[in-house]
């Protein structure tokens, strides 16, 4: 498609942005596509209304959490890089170079202990680099059913809480949620099964054009009349 | 199901049973034939008058039953599947039936199957298609569809040659031809028998749309190959030419693309009908089949894929169908559809083990069924290897090892590969009963042996990648969080690739074909809903700070327990007190068992590890589970699980509070001076609401409303993404939206009844059942029902800051969703303590609704004008846009509350 490169020119500063992240160009083109899709009034950045917008999200406890993160700081708009290097998160750590890179670059964003880092910070609402008990409770209120009683939550919440506490303060600093993960694999999980995301655009043409067949109806009849006249 | 030999009087069986019923006497007057019987008879005996209908029922009759005994014992199908236990209950009844007649009466015949059977299995298919899983893996699905059936038959077909050339099978007058038609129709997955079994074996919604749309689809290259073969056949070997071998590849594409070209138009066709049935409801549902079934029919007809036609004529249809039906019919069709479909395939499993008892039709050849068995298995996995590996490369969404072992060995073949197979000519393929065995043969080891091990297989296989041990607290929470915030991630990334197109589709979609095919009242409130519920909320938010803001007492807004009260509590919102103890019971039970459980532990345990347990329990059991995990497919035999929608729909309360509340934090600092008008009277409400919560009046109606709205809204929320799986729940909701889009523009506040069933709709039936005149019922006596107690200084509730409490309740009660902060401060506090308290003292709460709603606000003059508007039956374009959006969420919570006393007073 033709379109492929001039969209390419549209993303600002690329390059940069793709070294950054790790992205591919393919990716950042198509994350760039979504993007604009979720830019309702074409203004150039994301409101958090925009992002609000995607209904998968409003059934997903953790989803108004992870919208946040998309604005840190208070901040009412993200733009597309920003937008890219939260995304970037979840790339799939590529393990094989890690020994190869150079140490003095800054650790990239999709390595383990940034993910958990933005796991973490999911967590962290005051931002003092530890999770407090009563954050643990909102964190446990947003994602179970109603039928549990507050009594219970607290408790689920203090144990949890105590669980992974090694310094005794009453919350879990980074670390402790570092460690704890690094011990029962479940940050591996998120790691793992972040392949899922941003391998590459699907650039199989024959399921576009699949699709825009289905999309062309119009094609559609073309085709399949002439077709009958080439057998009849 | 058909006979051969109608031969009633071996059905010794039967007949006795017959006699034993039938003999009831009719007072019937009956001509007798000739002169041989003198006078009127009481009783006549016509068995050959109902014979074939007769035998018929009985055979779906006895299908039946056997299904019901098989669930009998859960151990067993749980094991086994269904369709193998089928199958080996025809063998069974076969075997008797052959052993008292010696004539093989009842087989499976190609014209029932494809005529009868096939189409509402694959009706029902098409029209539950999980849409957006479908086309997101249209790719993938395609080319294991396409290459991979045409692969397998090819492979199969020569390899099979092969070795008969080497002279393994002894003596076969057999061709080359002969043998790839055989590998045609043996080559293609069955839809019927997948499903059968993959619907007992959990795997991920990819794989499974993958191998269930696979097995659809390749139907058109079955169809394809089997009639060009078979002409080819026809022909004889030497007479084929490479004209002909053109036109079968030109074929495919005609009848593929035809057969979906048909479905498409049907499904338009469909649609367009539906829109215009509203006089009509009762025989709505009929047209779905009628005209689905016309384009089986006509694709046939036109020698086009039959299957395809139908599969995509429900997939096209089902968003427009069940926007436009009723909410009576939409449940007719999914109930009616699931019934023919779960029936068919019992009969058609069932007949496939009838059919194979007669003699008539067995011819052995071991090398050749052995080789038959070995070539499908192996070549499947070959080819699945290949094209997956070719596939990986542009998937986003790998399919690992495990997949392809399961696809592999998921490639069940069926019923379809039979009546094929049965279709031969007997002239023109020498060997005919040699495919016919060989093909029962591998029917019966794909579904009663392969489908057996399958189960045990997967959960090996995942056993194996993560060894089992007892997840710690942390790792169980943090695990959950962070499958929420990968789907949250590939929510917001659009995970799910060519977005483009799809947005494309989607305006192409918004704005033609739903114009065309969707009732008026249903496309105006399809979109938009959220915008609509933001700009609300926003309108919302403002009203509100102001009020705060001229109280001075803002705190409460940016205090941290803000959360806290978001996350209040969703079950308040009860129709009545009984209903509320009942939960209140119910839920008290809950913990009871678990507490039971911990008693029986106890005594192995320590206190510590017994609390830990519950814990854990509860975690497990209450945690709410990732959208992948629950979003449940395609299922043959059940309908929505209801937990599911439960569960969104608590999320969705939430987030919209929270959002909500986050929003009137963030407009806190800019709206500062608006609105300082109406203080006086204000105050004066707020103060009436609050002295009315300590009265512990109960409302009875509006939180219901409240409830059912909000749900709705969830289900519209989507509106890009929506129109598949969630289509189905979506209708519900624009059903609601039109009868009361339809309500108001008739301006029939209590007028048809008829309008109001759907609109309470299905996600709370029973209580939404008998919701409408109750909530009616109170409200129209007037404010004093509800709010009995007004100014009188009643003590403050054991909530602090009055302001707080003004918070959250005004939205839960009469207002609606309008007040989106629907649930109650008071409830929420009241919360952490006494349970059964706290039932009565929020329904305390929320019965001053409509004491605030009282209260003339902003709200009451947009009210005021909708009113106005309502009289006319259309709406200008430029009202719709300007008004309606906020009209049309309006138009939700109005039921509610417009109907209710204090709006009345208003106007």
């Amino acid at each position: 498609m033709g379109s492929r490169s001039s969209h390419a020119a549209l993303i600002p500063d690329e390059d940069s942005l793709r070294r950054e992240t790790g992205f591919s160009q393919a990716s950042l083109l198509r994350l760039y596509h979504r993007f604009r899709a979720l830019d309702t009034n074409k203004k150039g950045y994301l409101s958090r209304m925009d992002l609000q917008q995607i209904g998968a999200l409003a059934v997903n406890p953790l989803g108004d959490r992870i919208i946040d993160s998309f604005f840190p700081d208070g901040s009412l708009q993200v733009d597309f890089p920003d937008f890219v290097r939260v995304l970037a998160h979840f790339r799939p750590a590529d393990d094989e170079d890690a020994g190869l890179r150079d140490p003095r670059e800054p650790e990239p964003l999709n390595s383990r202990m940034n993910k958990l880092r933005f796991a973490f910070q999911l967590y962290d609402l005051d931002r003092d680099g530890k999770i407090s008990r009563h954050e643990m409770l909102q964190v446990l209120r947003l994602m179970v059913g109603v039928q549990v009683t507050e009594e219970q939550l607290e408790s689920i919440a203090e144990r949890t809480v105590q669980e992974a506490d090694e310094d005794g303060d009453g919350a879990v600093s980074f670390l402790e949620f570092a460690k704890e993960e690094e011990e029962n694999g479940s940050g591996r999980q998120l790691v793992v099964s972040t392949t899922v995301c941003l391998k590459t655009q699907l650039p199989g043409r024959f399921l576009v054009m699949v699709i825009s067949v289905w999309n062309y109806w119009k094609l559609l009849g073309i085709i399949t009349t002439t077709a009958f006249i080439i057998l009849l | 199901m058909s006979r051969r030999g109608a031969r009633g009087p071996g059905w010794g069986l039967l007949l006795a049973l017959l006699l034993a019923l039938g003999v009831v006497p009719r007072a019937r007057g009956v001509e007798e034939q000739g002169g041989t019987v003198q006078g009127f008879q009481v009783v006549t005996f016509k068995w050959h008058h109902v014979q074939d209908p007769y035998i018929i029922a009985l055979w779906i009759l006895v299908a039946s039953v056997a299904k019901i005994g098989f669930h009998l014992s859960h151990k067993v199908t749980s094991v086994v599947p269904e369709s193998a236990l089928l199958i080996v209950l025809g063998l069974v009844l076969g075997g008797i039936v052959w052993a008292a007649d010696h004539i093989a009466s009842f087989t499976l015949t190609p014209t029932v199957f494809f005529f009868y059977l096939l189409p509402p299995i694959v009706l029902d298919a098409g029209y539950f298609m999980p849409n957006r899983l479908f086309f997101g893996n249209l790719g993938t699905i395609l080319l294991y569809a396409v290459i991979g059936t045409v692969w397998n038959a090819a492979t199969t077909g020569l390899s099979l040659y092969g070795v008969f050339l080497s002279g393994l099978m002894g003596d076969l007058n057999i061709g080359l031809l002969d043998f790839l038609l055989f590998g045609s129709l043996i080559a293609a997955v069955d839809p019927v028998a997948v499903l059968a079994v993959f619907e007992e074996v959990h795997v991920n919604e990819v794989l499974f749309i993958i191998v269930f749309g696979e097995s659809l689809l390749n139907d058109a290259v079955t169809v394809v190959l089997y009639n060009v073969f078979e002409s080819f056949v026809t022909l004889g070997g030497d007479n084929v030419t490479g004209v002909d071998c053109v036109k079968g590849i030109v074929s495919f594409f005609v009848v593929s693309l035809g057969g979906t070209l048909v479905g498409v138009i049907f499904a338009f066709l469909l649609s367009l009908v539906t829109r215009f049935t509203k006089h009509v409801r009762i025989i709505e549902p009929g047209f779905v089949f009628v005209i689905s079934y016309l384009s089986y029919l006509t694709s046939e007809m036109l020698s086009l894929s039959a299957i395809l036609a139908i599969t995509f004529c429900g997939i096209c249809c089902q968003k427009y169908v069940k926007a436009n039906i009723s909410e009576q019919s939409a449940t007719t069709v999914r109930y009616t559809m699931k019934m023919l479909a779960s029936g068919a395939e019992t009969i058609i499993f069932m007949f496939l083990g009838i059919s194979a008892v007669d003699p008539l039709i067995w011819k052995w050849n071991t090398a050749f069924v052995l080789l038959t068995l070995v070539f499908i298995s192996v070549y499947r996995a070959i080819g699945v290897v290949l094209q997956t590996w070719v596939l990986n490369r542009y998937r986003m969404v790998q399919l690992e090892i495990i997949d392809q072992v399961v696809m592999s060995y998921g490639g069940l073949r069926g019923a379809v590969a039979y009546a094929l197979v049965v279709l031969l000519d007997e002239r023109k393929v020498k060997e005919k009963n040699l495919f016919v065995s060989t093909t029962i043969i591998v029917v019966f080891f794909t579904v009663i042996f392969q489908g057996l091990t399958i189960k045990p297989l997967v959960q090996w296989l995942k056993v194996k990648k993560s060894e089992h041990r007892e997840p710690k607290l942390n790792e169980k929470l943090h695990g959950r969080a962070f499958d929420h915030i990968l789907s949250a991630i590939e929510d917001i990334s659009g995970q799910i690739g060519h977005n483009y197109l799809r947005d494309k589709w989607t305006n192409f979609d918004r704005k033609f074909l739903s114009k065309i095919l969707m009732r008026r009242s249903a496309q105006k409130s399809r979109d938009r809903i959220l915008n609509v519920f933001h700009e609300l909320n926003l309108k919302d938010a403002i009203s509100y700070v102001a009020e705060g803001e001229r109280r001075g007492s803002l705190a409460f807004i940016r205090s941290p327990s803000t959360d806290n009260m978001v996350n209040v509590d969703f079950s308040t919102p009860r129709p009545s007190t009984v209903e509320a103890s009942v939960s209140y019971l119910l839920r008290e039970n809950v913990s009871a068992v678990c507490l039971d459980m911990q008693s029986l532990e106890q005594r192995r345990r320590s206190i510590r590890d017994t609390e830990d347990m519950v814990t854990h329990h509860t975690l497990q059991q209450y945690l709410y589970k990732p959208r992948q995990e629950y979003k449940h497919l395609y299922s043959r035999h059940e309908l929505t699980p209801s937990e599911d929608e439960k569960q969104d729909k608590e999320i969705f309360h939430r987030t919209m509070r929270k959002r909500l509340e986050s929003f009137k934090s963030a407009k806190l600092g800019i709206n500062q001076n608006k609105k300082a008008a109406k203080l006086y009277k204000r105050e004066r409400a707020q103060k009436r609401r609050n002295s009315s919560i300590p009265n512990g009046k109960l409302p009875m109606e509006n939180p219901l409303h409240n409830f059912i709205i909000k749900e709705k809204d969830l289900e519209l929320s989507d509106p890009e993404e929506a129109p598949d799986y969630e289509a189905e729940e979506m209708s519900g909701g624009i059903e609601f939206l039109a009868n009361v889009t339809q309500d108001t523009a008739t301006d029939s506040p209590s007028g048809d009844t008829g309008s109001d069933a759907p609109l309470t709709g299905r996600s709370s039936p029973p209580a939404a059942a008998e919701k409408p005149p109750a909530a009616r019922a109170p409200s129209q006596p007037g404010p004093a029902a509800c709010d009995p107690a007004p100014p009188t200084p009643v003590p403050a509730p054991p909530t602090p800051a009055p302001a707080r409490q003004t918070t959250p309740r005004t939205l839960s009660r009469g207002r609606g969703l309008r007040r989106g902060r629907g649930w109650s401060a008071a409830g929420c506090r009241v919360r952490t303590r006494v349970r059964r308290r706290r039932a009565v003292c929020t329904a305390g709460a929320r019965s001053s609704g409509p004491a605030r709603a009282a209260a003339p606000r902003c709200s009451s003059s947009r009210l005021c004008r909708r009113r106005a508007t309502r009289r006319r039956t259309r709406w200008s374009r430029r009202r719709r846009r300007c008004d309606g959006c906020p009209r049309a969420l309006h138009v939700v919570p109005s039921t509610a509350w417009s109907r209710g006393p204090p709006v009345r007073g208003l106007e």
